[in-house]
């Protein structure tokens, strides 16, 4: 196995474009899972690692450009304003010594229908920046995820960044699995409430070959959310946005949980998460008088 | 094709270990144990699951099994053993010391992993409560179940109180 282990960017990508069969490492936490088990062995690591730039964030326009190895420990210590809904998910990934090292890039390489960060990057409608010797190409996180494990990513791209949209209204993230920590999501779900345009962003985790987003479920919120006075919404509301994010699902019966267990727990988390940012929504409207 | 080999230099607990011939697919936690001779570091999965591995890297708390060697060149690694100065020659560490009086392990398989991941814990400061040092310690695992003296361990260390109604640590050697 070759071992390549660039130390800027540019070494990365014109690695990655001579041997596209290289597989990335950045924190580990999925990679070597494969490679102690020998299910995978690549011909060629490419150690991202050393590339500075992955580790950084900035302010990008009005929206937050997060480096793709940024570990979900940082995230939820330093961005959790910046990236509600986000750092809630990170908070929720494994353990903490898995969230000192993994990362959203890793996550989004992976593209397992699973990952907590990805129902976050669908609700707020981040974007994905892709890199290639090619140029950069920055692809809505709506748009990349294609199949089971399939993404928008080309063999030579590697992933630099997600840009995070500002936030503009209350974001809630909610998962269920078997224990209250250091588990994979059987169900989890995204809410992101947008106050100046009225608008609702979802994103449901592990119910479907890919991460989804419930549209209709949105159109609906947009519609019956009192945007102008805050109510609370009416529990006819809710339970209509529940059932529309569940039949938004396509879930199927797998150890973790039974296809319609998963649909009933979604339409629980939608319905939770509403109440939460719902009572966020108020708070805010109360503290800007 | 012959697997390629490097040369990876390795800091752990305040000293350099030059490792010839490595090959690349090494753990941390087998170049540590096998290499080094530094058997404290346990494997207890390889999977991530069980926290056994744990170790500091530049004071962090990571697992050894989920970590390539080769990427941990010119890291701090700090393994049990380097917990307490000079390996605990003079006295153990904190730590140590609280996991003993407290009685916080039995068979003593998964406690250099659970001392190393307090030992991150601690320096995180996510101990305020005995609840918020069992979440933050959810990724070590303990077949003999002695969790509730563990938390008392750390609660001890990081002087989180043991509010009345929690549940007191048991006594005694069962
Ligand atoms: C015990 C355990 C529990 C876990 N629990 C959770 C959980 O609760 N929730 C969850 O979401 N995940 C969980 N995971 C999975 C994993 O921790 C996450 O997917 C994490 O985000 C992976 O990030 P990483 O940086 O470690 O990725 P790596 O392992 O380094 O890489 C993952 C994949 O992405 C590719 N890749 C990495 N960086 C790039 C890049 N810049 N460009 C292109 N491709 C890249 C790699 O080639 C690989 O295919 C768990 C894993 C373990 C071992
Ligand atoms: S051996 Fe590393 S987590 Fe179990
Ligand atoms: S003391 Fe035996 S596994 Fe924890």
């Amino acid at each position: 196995m070759e071992f390549l282990s660039p130390a800027t960017w540019e070494e990365a990508l014109a690695a990655k474009s001579a041997r596209p069969d290289a597989v990335p490492i950045m924190g580990g936490t999925d990679v070597m899972v494969e490679l102690n088990f020998d299910r995978r062995r690549p011909a060629a690591l490419l150690d991202l690692t050393r590339v500075p730039e992955l580790r950084e964030w900035a302010p990008d326009g009005d929206r937050l450009r997060l480096g793709a190895g940024v570990p979900y420990a940082v995230i939820v210590d330093r961005l959790a304003d910046r990236a509600p809904a986000l750092a809630l998910a990170s908070r929720a990934v494994a353990s903490p010594q898995i969230r000192n090292r993994g990362s959203v890039g890793g996550n989004l390489g992976g593209a397992s229908p699973a990952g907590d960060a990805h129902p976050p990057l669908l609700a707020t409608d981040a974007v994905v920046e892709l890199a290639s010797v090619r140029g950069v190409r920055r692809v809505p996180a709506r748009e990349f995820y294609l199949g089971p494990r399939r993404t928008a990513r080309s063999d030579d791209e590697l992933i630099a960044a997600v840009l995070l949209p500002a936030p503009a209204g209350p974001q809630q993230f909610a998962k269920i699995g078997t224990r209250n920590a250091m588990v994979i999501a059987v169900a989890s779900f995204a809410l992101a409430l947008d106050a100046g345009r009225r608008s609702a962003g979802t994103g449901i985790g592990s119910a479907g070959p890919t991460p989804l987003r419930a549209p209709e479920a949105e159109e609906f919120l947009a519609a019956e959310f009192d945007w102008a006075g805050g109510r609370p919404p009416s529990p006819a509301v809710a339970q209509e946005f529940g059932a529309l994010v569940a039949a938004a699902a396509r879930p199927i019966d797998d150890v973790r949980g039974s296809a319609a267990y998963r649909r009933h727990a979604l339409s629980v988390l939608a319905r939770r998460t509403l109440g939460w940012a719902a009572a966020d929504y108020r708070r805010e409207m109360a503290a800007c008088g | 094709m012959p697997a390629q080999t490097l040369t990876a230099t390795l800091h752990v607990n305040g000293r350099e270990h030059a490792l010839p011939d490595l090959d690349p697919r090494t753990t941390l936690l087998d170049a540590l144990r096998e290499s080094l001779g530094l058997t404290g570091t346990k494997k207890g999965c390889g999977l991530g699951h069980c926290g056994a591995c744990t170790v500091l890297a530049d004071g962090r708390r990571i697992l050894s099994c989920m970590a390539l060697a080769a990427l941990y060149e010119g890291r701090e690694i700090t393994t049990i053993e380097g917990l307490a100065p000079e390996g605990g020659a003079a006295r153990p560490h904190p730590l140590q010391q609280a996991f003993v009086e407290r009685d916080a392990f039995q068979c003593g398989y998964c406690t250099p992993g659970q001392i190393m991941s307090a030992a991150g814990l601690i320096d995180e400061g996510r101990t305020g409560s005995p609840e918020e040092i069992r979440e933050f310690m959810s990724g070590n695992l303990c077949r003999c179940g002695a969790y509730a003296n563990i938390v008392a361990a750390v609660a001890d260390v990081a002087r989180t109180p043991l509010v009345p109604g929690a549940r007191e640590p048991e006594q005694g050697r069962s």
